[in-house]
């Protein structure tokens, strides 16, 4: 049990981690700063607070699923738990 | 050929396709029916989820709805993809490392109660029922606005189309149809999407399109010099407050709908499911991100194209022409003096767009080849059946294999197993069509109550399941309860017995998330002073923890 027990926390850590990231993105720089970060423009494109919660945020949605799976491969790898 | 030629052309031809594939797909057992065999790989499992998750609605009103919204757009372009970050890290792979065939199952088994079993049924049955509704009216609208037919008409041909896939091919049939459909709906948004870029950027990618350019902000600036709202301006519709709760109650929402959760059973091994939640976001993504560009290029279209214009100028429109016979774009000239102005009151506003035109008028207005016309109508429809689809299945598999196979008889044969789950299919395809066709007025808001629910039931009680060994029957069932009968007064009475906003002003579409803590509060406490689950339960617990093993799952 001491593998399946070190396994969890490790995954318990990664899943911590990213949804730090997640509600950061979505919830702190995509509503609650929403409106001082639209003071900044990029490439002379659309307000930076607008970019994200309408554009920005889903592209890190993305990347963050696909990091947990390559995480989670080598993490099943490392403890033999692999299917 | 016109318009409508292609498009009866089009149309035709992916129904027969769609047939095709349910016809290939047939199963004769219930592994093939319930999850397709779990042999579905990881990226088609994603297009799959991605079709099944995008509604009609996604597909013809989405980008009119943010268009109008402006900012405040975001909690359904967040909201909508973000609970797959939920679901891929905290749900799918130890369903479906689990192993069952349906979401009242998992309920049921792992917290060893009829009780659970029960509740969790209805809530599938609920949420599903209203969800398919709207996708077959979808259906509908979409056949009658371009070929003609009658709303009744449209709706008939999407139940005997799904019905059939879905009886003869169960989740096999379902899952490789959805496959196509998913192929058919990207192919004609990104169409027009790409299109519109290119007509005013210059730059056919829309998302660089939309990120390299000032249309926004340009847009924007119109809209206030017109008068309405700033279009990048934060909290102009909803409160700051409000923005936040209805994007976490649609992320957590997301994460908790049965029919999103089932796609996952189907992949070969639990690691699979994490891949293929990836691919469903990234499949997802593509339309989504394309989405707020359409959004803005084509309201800032619309708008430099119509307002303070001279009437007769914009009267020899073709576009105008045909889409002000539909309805959906009512000009007058309300003070005479010859030409349209655009204003935010009712009483001298003399242009009036319908949100859906946004998606369905853009191959006119971009002026493409009425192949793109039929095509984007073929769209509509794939979304709006994949979906329909995907919730039949969960409401025949509700029925037929938690209710019937694992209480009333638990004993019955294979083939006893599959006729009912197919007689389920019918009946209910048949029992939806009425509402689909007269749909009750409050449908639209049955669909935010359907999310409300998913968040403050399901997705407490499956996460709680998996992440907590100590939670048990008391815990679960209570909290279920409590977040259930929560959110459905407070929608309930703010909605219709015109109670006031009294959970600090949250509006309906959000209070699911307060469901949902309340749901964790409460099964946190009785759980704690209940005692704690059986052995076994604990043991079941460890092994959903793991992947390893699901292979072998697969084989039975």
């Amino acid at each position: 049990m001491s593998g399946l027990e070190a396994y969890w926390k490790e995954n318990l850590n990664l899943i911590r981690n990213l949804l730090i990231i997640w509600a950061l993105v979505g919830y702190v720089l995509g509503i609650l700063l929403a409106e001082p970060l639209n003071a900044i423009r990029l490439f002379g494109g659309p307000p930076l607070g607008f970019w994200i919660a309408q554009q920005g945020s889903i592209y890190v949605f993305v990347i963050l699923i696909f990091y947990y799976a390559y995480r989670m491969a080598a993490l099943d790898r490392k403890y033999g738990f692999e299917d | 050929m016109t318009a409508e030629v292609w498009t009866w052309i089009i149309v035709l031809l992916t129904f027969a396709l769609y047939l095709g594939i349910g016809y290939w797909a047939r199963v004769r057992e219930t592994t093939g029916f319930y999850v397709a065999g779990r042999g579905v790989p990881p990226v088609a499992n994603g297009a799959a989820t991605a079709a099944d998750w995008m509604s009609g609605a996604s597909f013809i009103s989405m980008a009119g709805l943010i268009s109008f919204l402006g900012f405040d757009g975001a909690v359904y372009l967040m909201g909508w993809t973000g609970g797959y970050v939920l679901l891929a890290l905290l749900l799918a792979p130890y369903l479906r490392k689990y192993g069952k065939f349906t979401v009242p199952e998992f309920v049921g088994d792992r917290y060893y109660s009829n009780v659970a079993r029960v509740v969790a049924v209805i809530s599938a049955l609920f949420v599903s029922f209203v969800y398919v509704v709207p996708q077959l009216r979808g259906v509908g609208i979409v056949l009658s606005r371009y070929l003609g037919v009658d709303v009744a008409t449209g709706v008939w041909a999407a139940v005997l189309v799904t019905a059939f896939i879905a009886v003869i091919g169960g989740m096999k049939g379902i899952t490789w149809t959805q496959v196509a459909q998913y192929t058919v709906l990207i192919i004609a948004y990104l169409i027009t999407g790409i299109a519109l870029a290119n007509l005013l950027t210059g730059n056919p990618i829309p998302q660089l399109a939309f990120t390299f350019s000032d249309f926004a902000v340009r847009l924007s600036q119109l809209q206030v010099e017109l008068g309405l709202n700033e279009y990048v301006k934060p909290f102009q519709s909803l409160s700051q407050l409000n923005v936040f709760l209805i994007t976490l109650t649609l992320m957590v929402g997301t994460a908790g709908l049965p029919h999103v959760i089932i796609r996952f059973y189907t992949v070969p091994k639990a690691s699979d499911a994490r891949w293929s939640a990836g691919w469903a976001l990234l499949f997802i993504a593509l339309l989504y991100t394309t989405a707020p560009a359409v959004a803005v290029f084509s309201k800032y279209n619309l708008l430099n194209t119509l307002a303070n214009k001279p009437v007769e100028e914009v009267q020899q429109i073709d576009w105008v022409q045909k889409w002000s016979k539909t309805g959906l774009l009512k000009l007058e000239d309300k003070n005479g003096d010859g030409i349209y102005q655009i204003t935010a009151s009712r009483d001298t506003n003399e242009i009036t767009i319908d949100r859906d035109i946004i998606v369905l008028s853009t191959p006119e207005v971009a002026k493409l080849s009425p192949i793109v016309v039929g095509l984007v109508a073929a769209g509509g429809l794939a979304a709006a059946l994949s979906t329909a689809a995907g919730l039949l299945i969960v409401m025949a598999s509700a029925i037929s294999h938690d209710l019937y196979t694992r209480i009333i008889n638990p004993q019955a044969s294979e083939t006893t197993k599959l006729t009912i789950a197919r007689v389920v299919i019918l009946l209910v395809t048949v029992l939806a069509a009425p509402f689909g066709i007269n749909p009750p007025a409050f449908i639209a808001q049955l669909v935010a109550f359907a999310f409300g629910l998913a968040a403050s039931t399901f997705f407490p009680a499956i996460l709680l399941g998996i992440f907590d060994r100590r939670m048990n029957t008391q815990g679960a069932v209570a909290g279920m309860l409590v977040g259930l009968i929560f959110t459905a007064t407070y929608i309930v009475g703010t909605n219709y017995l015109g109670w006031p906003r009294f959970v600090f002003g949250i509006s309906p579409e959000g209070i699911g998330t307060v469901g949902m803590l309340l749901n964790f509060l409460v099964a946190y406490l009785v759980s704690r002073a209940t005692p704690p689950p059986p052995a076994e339960i604990q043991k079941l617990v460890d092994e959903i923890r793991v992947p390893k093993g699901a292979g072998q799952a697969a084989e039975h």
